[in-house]
């Protein structure tokens, strides 16, 4: 796997990052109603204004990353306050204080990850963007799955040891944080591209020197970046955000899935909290595999056809009397979706925005899918109740069939473009 | 050989003291937990067989020490004395006669819920999954039914909502369905909103129950009334949580927000009597967060977690009949409390 070092660097601070919080949001329910004897939780919602607070955030951190043209340092601030957050989890005793670190820790994950990612498209080959992004979700998913194993052995051997997976966790998480200060070098990806824009001194604002080199490209401009939302403006940018918006629509959470396997499946009840785990697993072992997939047919394909794979999910959960298999059809469909899905998009948007607002470009269509899918879950929550399970998850399923194909000719056009892009 | 650079010798520098220090804690944290295992007062036990003979109280213990968790038995007539235990664990259990619910927690790389249907010898009859924690339950007179209540958790990290799954299940494990999907009358009109949730039910017979439903958009809670063969829910009252019907069926019994300290709801108990309609609030039981059990037609049970020692609780006694009357400890050590007379 020839992916460049960074990109190794970011995917262990990730799986050490992600280890620390699926640890924690493994047992925290458990703690929450166990050990601090709360169960005054009888009943109650995280706001669903918080998750749309963190689309916001996800565009801010990709601004901030290009504004000041340092995503590492914008990254560890995000990383870091999510250290701080678990910290925090070790004096917290009350439900309040909780629910406060969750919704910090979740402005902190919101505010690193298009920074994180301009980074790796910065630091990759054009060409194989799509395996880089795959290679650093593969992390990922492992420190998601190492995390609860962890939480779960601690447990095991110390039946209260909430405190423990905390201080674990506390330790993962400034692991992390020292892997990016320390292995993760400042890239300047505004700056790499503005020298590469303007090669003569004389371009670079400088005083002319004779017998000076001019393509020194570590001098430093002397005039002025600015930095601009207009790409936003650009045909190209304006599709891929629509689209993705328009498919994040029509994507309902997991949870609606599971809950819909649950009610006619026998297996899936039983192993109702497992589900997820079967998902990342399918995640896992397909992100990289659908990363340089991406990179060979095209991203935009890759991205739209993935969709298909949704559909498929939402066809084998809506199916009643379907059996193990259609369950274990489903996880794997929905592993396939997030594999093809996920890195691509932040591919893509990297690619067809210019270095200058490549952060920017990731964060908001992040910030869209995210929003979107906020909408998603709501409606399709009105769609549950009003039509049954079935129906709603077919019509769903029949709004994908239906969008699917106008993205794919929407977005078609991209790939052509991206490619010609690469080869100049 | 290239010597390695200032970045990665503090990168090791920080491995090796994070490391060294999260051992340390763990360490330390095992070592303290055997130590605790170890030096814990042994629980004063009795003979099952003898206490099961006479009225009693079933209950999960929560003392300190190996039975830790595990289900107990009391005599009425001695309920503060030594317990009796049971070869079974519950997080949250009910009996009527000898039929017990037992939900319960299955620790796992992921953790799993169950709830268990045990018969006089402690045996497993019947088993279904539970989609979250488990909260409630109870079992109908006849001991046919059973409710249970979890608290369906969500699994990613983006999700940290609660919401509750009540459903009741034949003792024998047939499925008679999640109360969700329930008709619900409010104000005499049907009730659709999707974010309704309902949890803590009390059997009055093998077919009417009561029950508290909740909506979040309506932003309201409510009593209900429901029934299993009709699959009818009715609002009757708004504003109290986990009803318990009395032994004489004159009074209902539940729990009821009188407060709100620092964003957190502060409950304190109730009781409504049935006949005309008054509520009777019990400010002294503020604090509170359980769902009533009936020790006799005057004195409602209830558990509450002792405030200096996690993960132990206690249920307390309190005579409703007697105005000005103080809560009493009536089972220290004790949880989730089944009076079986």
């Amino acid at each position: 796997m020839r992916v460049s070092s960074v990109v190794v660097a970011l995917g262990f601070v990730s799986l050490l990052t992600d280890i620390s919080s699926e640890a924690v949001s493994a047992v925290l329910p458990l703690f929450i109603t166990g050990a601090l004897g709360m169960s005054t939780l009888t009943y109650g919602f995280v706001d669903g204004l918080m998750q749309g607070a963190t689309a916001l955030v996800r565009v801010v951190g990709g601004w901030a990353s290009d504004r000041g043209d340092h995503p590492k340092w914008v990254a560890f601030l995000g990383y870091g306050v999510s250290a701080l957050t678990r910290a925090g989890l070790l004096l917290a005793s009350g439900f309040l204080a909780i629910t406060a670190l969750v919704a910090v820790d979740r402005v902190g994950k919101g505010m690193r990850t298009a920074p994180r990612d301009a980074m790796i498209a910065a630091s990759s080959d054009p060409r194989t963007l799509g395996r880089s992004f795959g290679v650093h979700r593969t992390f990922d998913t492992v420190g998601a799955a190492l995390g609860p194993l962890a939480a779960f052995v601690v447990l095991w051997a110390i039946p209260n040891g909430y405190r423990t997976v905390f201080v674990i966790s506390f330790g993962c998480a400034v692991l992390g944080l020292a892997v990016l200060g320390l292995m993760v070098p400042d890239l300047r990806p505004r700056r790499a591209a503005w020298l590469e824009r303007h090669r003569v001194r004389e371009e670079r604002g400088l005083p002319k020197c004779k017998g000076c080199t001019c393509d020194l490209t570590a001098l430093a401009p002397g005039g002025k970046q600015s930095f601009s939302w207009r790409f936003l403006t650009e045909p190209g940018v304006r599709r891929l955000m629509g689209v993705a918006g328009l498919l994040a629509l029509l994507t309902v959470g997991d949870g609606f899935v599971y809950l819909s396997l649950q009610t006619r499946d026998g297996f899936a009840s039983k192993w109702f909290p497992l589900l997820y785990v079967g998902t990342n697993a399918a995640y896992m072992c397909l992100a990289t595999p659908m990363g340089r997939l991406a990179d060979r047919i095209g991203r935009a394909k890759v991205f739209v056809a993935s969709h298909v794979a949704l559909l498929g999910a939402y066809l084998c959960a809506a199916v009643v009397g379907g059996g193990t298999a259609s369950t274990v059809a489903t996880l794997a469909l929905l592993g396939l979706f997030y594999a093809g899905t996920d890195g691509v998009l932040s591919a893509l948007a990297g690619r067809l925005a210019g270095p200058a607002v490549r952060g920017s470009a990731i964060g908001t269509a992040q910030g869209v899918v995210a929003g979107s899918r906020m909408c998603a879950s709501w409606l399709f929550g009105l769609a549950w109740f009003t039509l049954g399970r079935s129906p709603a998850m077919l019509l769903v399923a029949g709004l994908l069939a239906v969008a699917v194909p106008v993205a794919w000719r929407t977005l078609r056009p991209l790939d052509a473009r991206l490619r010609t892009q690469a080869a100049a | 050989m290239r010597r390695p650079t200032p970045r990665l010798v503090a990168l090791v520098a920080v491995v090796l003291v994070v490391t060294a220090g999260v051992g340390w804690y763990v360490v330390r944290a095992a070592g303290s937990q055997r130590h605790q295992v170890a030096s814990a007062p042994s629980v004063a036990s009795t003979d099952l067989a003898s206490a099961l003979a006479a009225p009693h109280v079933v209950f999960r213990s929560t003392l300190p020490g190996p039975q830790y968790g595990q289900v107990a038995v009391v005599p009425l007539a001695a309920p503060a004395g030594p317990r009796a235990f049971a070869d079974a664990a519950c997080d949250r259990l009910y009996t009527v006669g000898t039929t017990t619910s037992c939900l319960r927690i299955v620790r796992g790389v992921a953790t799993r819920y169950e709830t268990d249907v045990l018969d006089s010898s402690w045996r497993t009859t019947a088993t279904w999954p539970l989609p979250g924690i488990p909260s409630r339950s109870r079992i109908s007179p006849d001991g046919s039914l059973v409710a249970t209540t979890a608290f369906v958790t969500g699994h990613s990290y983006a999700q940290v909502g609660f919401s509750t799954e009540t459903t009741i299940h034949k003792a024998d494990g047939t499925d008679l369905g999640s109360l969700e999907d329930y008709a619900l009358t409010v104000d005499g009109k049907p009730y659709t909103a999707s974010d309704r949730n309902f949890w803590g039910v009390s059997f009055v017979d093998d077919d009417t129950f009561y029950a508290t439903g909740a909506s979040q958009s309506a932003n309201a809670t409510w009593l209900l009334k429901g029934s299993v063969s009709a699959r009818t829910l009715t609002a009757f009252r708004s504003g109290g949580e986990c009803p318990s019907i009395s032994p004489d069926r004159a009074h209902l019994a539940y729990k009821k927000v009188v407060r709100t300290d620092a964003g957190q709801k502060v409950w304190a108990y109730a009781v409504l009597t049935l006949a005309t309609g008054t509520e009777t609030l019990y400010d002294v039981t503020a604090g509170c967060d359980d769902q009533i059990e009936w020790l006799d037609d005057t004195t409602i049970l209830y558990g509450m977690a002792r405030a200096d020692e996690p993960g132990t609780t206690d249920v307390w006694s309190l005579d409703i009949s007697t105005p000005g009357a103080k809560p009493k400890v009536f089972i220290p050590g004790a949880w989730s409390p089944a009076v079986v007379r």
